[in-house]
């Protein structure tokens, strides 16, 4: 092998590696070579010919794209006969359709404007081609104009191989070719998921948003980085804002953990940040109306309520709902405002309900309740179980790195979900389980591997306890009980159990399909114990990874915004801990005794609670058995809401205060892998609304606590003070990417993947889980399951994504799913109205007959105000987490008259 | 199951979709076997209309951009009905220079057939060729797999209207 390997270019002589192309080794050396077809992250494909450079005793010009470097190549990149090729090339391109750029959004970041304008080239070579195609405009968000469509297939690359899509293609040929959806419908028609990924891909003005027609160019914009306020993946993104105003956005490419990938959500679903409909002034209830109030009047009105009440019942009548959508630093204010100032551990927050077995179940298997591996770290799995995660739609940012695994790294995907979700479309297995019997199956798993003997027994040994305590639980979970219990084919438990087990390095993705059961909190343990027997703990592409559904729930549940906890999981019943928090926040004492959780504020438990403040929460929407939740809250001495918008929360307040949405604050978020990113302030709030950190710490003075901070930056130094996991970060360090916590000093880089060589809570404990049967189970009278989650186009109890008009053409109204079987056996149509009814209440929804549904059980998104699905399901809570059983009731339903 | 999501179209018989899906169970597992089963159902239907394309490329489990991107390329497929009979003119130079371009205008008078057309009666397509080989038999026209040799305008005709 030879010890160095140099090409010269332009005459000056380079080293290069093995593999590298000619044209990274320039780049690499800042020497610039034009390119427009080149996608980073894709593979080269050599089409549109504008990066040939002139390689000494080679006959043609050759694509540096594609062009290895090769031992004493001689390389010029601007030679006369480059030029001149390059040249022709562009009078080709422009004569390809109409590239007049006076009227073209994409003016000032055109790929083939700058390279006309560098070389000189006026584009009157050659005759203008006719484009026989029309532009399209018929969906929301992108339009597409085929005259300046260049066919380089940067966009076909980024919809195959980044976001892996697939819903373009290269379609037709010769000089009618054309980008494609299938059948060269709409896009809208298409399997085109609208994140727009090609968009941004586009080198020309050919795929550009559907209202960037004279809105501003790039360059009277400015870019600010912030982080993606909808679901836990955390991506970041850069707002572009003029005028006061976001104008668009663009995902971040340099920056992990979605390097230039957005999902719709995130790209486009940003007008609410301006929406009329924001709250813009304090409102107080008058005989059930409300008026618009000043703050001091309001704040005043809140404090000597909450005053009254706590003076009157104690502080234990109080509660407080803090917000996974609010930053850390808010959270952090919260729930040291709940604690030192209020006096009361009732904290809790929307965690509750879809996490919190997990924290609970992670937490006492290993130690630390949170994703063990990193995003990009998907990469290196050989096998991926997803499970309980309908990813695409509810993680779409993440599931590129699934899809992309499966598609270019070889991993086999395993999908275990009754509903036939677009993952499976990618998987290896698809494992069919009846509602409710993860235990089942996955101790299945467990029984097989150990059965076999395919086990990692040098890990169980040195790095576990509690192997023969698991051993035996799993004996009676033979595949033939398996089978019984959740009609997977035993066949299948035995192949799946192989391959998880023969896997180099086996991950797990889960989310609520898992965790909101009566037994989340045991399906959770059960998933840790299959990880830690293979050894896929504490190793690159392994782990047990939680999925986390709110930009910030990981952490407002890191910040202590729990009933039991402090920051970084610090317990309130300990006594060092509470020392600490007392002296670091000036009080003498703190409450010790855990306080209540969210679903138990709304159950008979909260019978004591008087008064409440909700932050930036919809319970009304959001908790199971809606209509409990609402008598909870009519039966409250004193309800404050503070929120961005009216949701059907703020319906029961006696006093609603605006808030800031993340554009306009300072701050950080941390995303689903335990990565703390900032948040930028990007434009002035609306009227007089004021952050959510100004509010509680405005409060908390006129109640008598002070709180004075004069940066979210300073409320950070005082959480990194009192937190281990977070003592290291700073705004400094965060600055270019966030950093995964834990990170316990200064300086330090973080951790990315936990666990390595011991486990947070020293050896893995495996805890032996046994099936438990769902709370309510089907009968003659509710005879179908109800399974309810998320849909792609919405986002939670849709208070932002219901105000974005391109969202709610894409996904208008509830629409329940249902198989064919069961349609016809109720004797319905695709499209009929129907009356939805549990033992709780009922809801009128359109169905549609889908073969993404299993014959036994309907599925509902719960986002649509006017058919609230959590009006039906159950409130029946999992004993060790108090989350509810969001993702199994018995329903029935009948056709509307 | 498959019954409830098979498209509708009026030109895909219950028969025929029996033997699409068989067709699909033999290629399934068979890496770029979407071109063999885009070829064997397009001999089931007579073309290959979108909804089938959208339907093999689900049981092929292949991107439906993929397979309508393959069948739009090659000109072996046709994603429009096809007449009861193939008319394959050449208009290479050969066959250009004898007059073919009189024939390609009788056509169009007579049956309303255009180059890469079928007629509304669906009795005919036309495709125009580049040079089938027998430039000696100037202008040269092929209908169903048989070839006419040195034809003109009338004889044309006189042959067509042997193909009801």
């Amino acid at each position: 092998m030879q010890t160095s390997s140099r090409i010269s270019i332009n005459d000056r002589e380079y080293e290069f590696s093995p593999g590298e192309t000619v044209l990274e080794v320039a780049r690499r050396n800042n020497i610039f070579i034009p390119t427009i077809c080149k996608l980073e992250g894709a593979s080269p494909t050599g089409a549109c010919r504008m990066c040939v450079v002139e390689v000494e005793g080679a006959r043609s010009l050759l694509s540096s794209c594609w062009a290895p470097a090769e031992q004493g190549m001689a390389v010029h990149t601007e030679s006369s006969r480059v030029v001149e090729s390059r040249k022709t090339t562009l009078e080709l391109l422009l004569s390809s359709g109409d590239h007049k750029c006076l009227l073209c959004p994409a003016t000032g970041e055109c790929t083939l404007q700058d390279l006309a304008y560098l070389y000189q080239v006026p584009g009157e070579k050659f005759a203008q081609r006719e484009v026989p195609y029309r532009m399209e405009a018929v969906n929301p968000f992108i339009l597409r104009d085929f005259s300046k469509c260049i066919l380089c297939g940067r966009c076909v690359q980024a919809c195959q191989d980044i976001q892996v899509n697939n819903a373009i293609s290269h379609g037709y040929r010769g000089i009618d070719s054309k980008i494609v959806a299938a059948g060269d419908r709409p896009l809208k028609d298409s399997d085109c998921v609208f994140c727009g990924e090609c968009l941004q891909a586009c080198p020309t003005g050919a795929i550009v948003s559907r209202d960037a027609r004279f809105r501003p160019r790039s360059w009277q914009t400015t870019a600010v980085r912030t982080t993606c306020p909808y679901c836990g993946v955390g991506c970041q993104m850069d707002l572009h804002v003029k005028d006061n105003q976001v104008q668009r956005i663009t995902g971040a490419k340099d920056s992990a953990p979605n390097y230039g990938r957005l999902c719709v959500k995130g790209r486009f679903g940003f007008d609410f940040i301006h929406s009329t409909q924001r709250l813009t002034a304090p409102l107080i209830k008058e005989k059930g109306e409300f008026r618009e109030a000043g703050w001091e009047e309001a704040l005043d009105l809140v404090a000597a309520n909450l005053g009254r009440l706590k003076d009157k019942h104690g502080p234990d009548s109080l509660a407080v709902l803090s917000s996974a959508r609010s930053t850390n630093e808010e959270n952090y204010l919260v729930q040291k405002f709940t604690r030192a100032g209020l006096g009361t551990n009732n904290i809790d927050h929307c965690a509750r309900l879809c996490h919190s077995s997990t924290v609970a179940g992670l937490g006492s298997s290993f130690g630390s309740g949170a994703m063990t591996n990193t995003i990009c770290d998907i990469e290196n799995s050989d096998v991926i179980l997803v499970t309980g995660s309908n990813t695409t739609e509810s993680h779409p940012v993440i599931a590129t790195y699934i899809k992309q695994a499966v598609k270019f790294h070889g991993a086999k995907l395993l999908v275990v979900d009754p509903r036939g979700i677009q993952l499976t479309q990618f998987a290896s297995r698809w494992l069919r389980q009846n509602p409710g019997t993860d235990a089942a199956w996955i101790n299945g798993l467990i029984h097989v591997i150990i059965q076999e003997g395919l086990y990692d027994q040098e890990f169980v040994q040195s790095r576990t306890a509690g192997f023969e305590e698991l051993q035996n639980a799993v004996q009676d979970y033979t595949p033939e009980k398996v089978e019984q219990i959740t009609g997977i084919p035993q066949a299948e438990i035995i192949d799946t159990a192989r391959m998880y087990a023969g896997a180099n390095a086996a991950s797990i993705f889960y989310a609520m399909g898992i965790t909101q059961h009566t037994c989340g909190t045991d399906n959770v343990k059960a998933l840790a114990n299959l990880a830690m027997l293979c050894g896929n703990i504490g190793i690159q592409g392994g782990g047990v990874n939680p999925l986390r559904g709110q930009n910030n729930v990981q952490g407002a549940c890191d910040m202590g915004s729990l009933p039991n906890v402090y920051t970084g999981y610090q317990k309130v019943s300990d006594e060092t801990a509470r020392i600490k928090m007392a002296r670091t926040w000036g009080v003498n004492d703190l409450p010790a005794t855990p306080g209540l959780t969210s679903t138990q504020m709304f159950s008979p438990a909260g019978e004591s609670i008087r008064g409440m403040y909700i932050i930036g929460e919809n319970p009304v929407m959001s908790d199971a058995d809606s209509n409990h939740v609402k008598k909870a809250l009519k039966g409250l001495d004193f309800l404050v809401v503070q929120d961005i918008f009216h949701t059907d929360t703020t319906a029961y307040a006696d006093v609603v205060l605006p808030a800031c949405c993340f554009a306009e604050k300072e701050g950080s978020f941390t995303n689903t892998e335990r990565r703390v990113q900032r948040v930028r302030k990007a434009v002035e709030p609306p009227g007089e609304s004021l952050t959510d950190a100004e509010i509680v710490c405005a409060l908390s003075r006129r109640m008598g606590y002070c709180m004075d901070y004069k940066s979210s930056e300073q409320v950070l130094q005082e959480i990194a003070e009192v937190t281990p996991s977070y003592a290291g970060i700073d705004y400094p360090d965060m600055e270019r990417q966030g950093i995964h916590w834990p990170c316990t000093q200064p300086g330090e880089k973080g951790t990315e993947i936990l666990h390595c060589t011991e486990f947070a809570c020293g050896l893995g404990n495996f805890q032996p889980t046994g099936y438990q049967p769902p709370a309510e189970q089907r009968d003659e009278e509710y005879p179908l399951w109800l399974t309810t989650g998320r849909l792609l186009y919405q986002y939670h109890t849709s208070t932002m994504t219901g105000r974005i008009k391109g969202l709610n053409t894409l996904a208008p109204e509830c629409v329940a799913e249902i198989s064919p079987e069961d349609a016809e056996s109720f004797g319905l149509t695709d499209g009929e109205l129907t009356r939805i009814y549990t033992r709780r209440g009922s809801i009128n929804s359109r169905i549609k007959i889908s073969p993404r549904a299993v014959s036994g059980t309907i599925f509902l998104p719960f986002h649509y105000p006017l058919a609230a699905a959590n009006i039906l399901t159950n409130s029946a809570t999992d004993p060790e987490s108090g989350i509810p059983e969001f993702k199994a009731c018995a329903v029935n339903l009948e056709k509307l008259e | 199951m498959q019954r409830y999501f098979r498209p509708e179209n009026k030109d895909i018989r219950e028969n025929m979709w029996q033997e699409v899906d068989g067709i699909v169970r033999v290629y399934r597992n068979k890496s770029g076997g979407i071109t063999q089963v885009l070829r064997e159902a397009q001999d089931v239907v007579g073309y290959l209309p979108v909804e089938l394309i959208d339907y093999l490329a689900a049981g092929m489990n292949i991107p439906k951009s993929e397979a309508f991107g393959i069948a739009s390329f090659y000109s072996l497929f046709s994603l429009k009905p096809k007449g009861r009979h193939i008319i394959r003119i050449c208009t290479g130079t050969a066959c250009y220079i004898k007059g073919v371009k009189e024939i390609l205008n009788r056509l169009e008078q007579v049956y309303e057939l255009k180059d890469g057309e079928t007629d509304s009666q669906g009795r005919f397509s036309l495709e125009s060729v580049r040079c089938l080989g027998a430039c000696g038999l100037a202008p040269v026209m092929v209908v169903d797999g048989r070839t006419y040799g040195s034809i003109t305008p009338e004889r044309v005709m006189n042959i067509l209207e042997e193909h009801p």
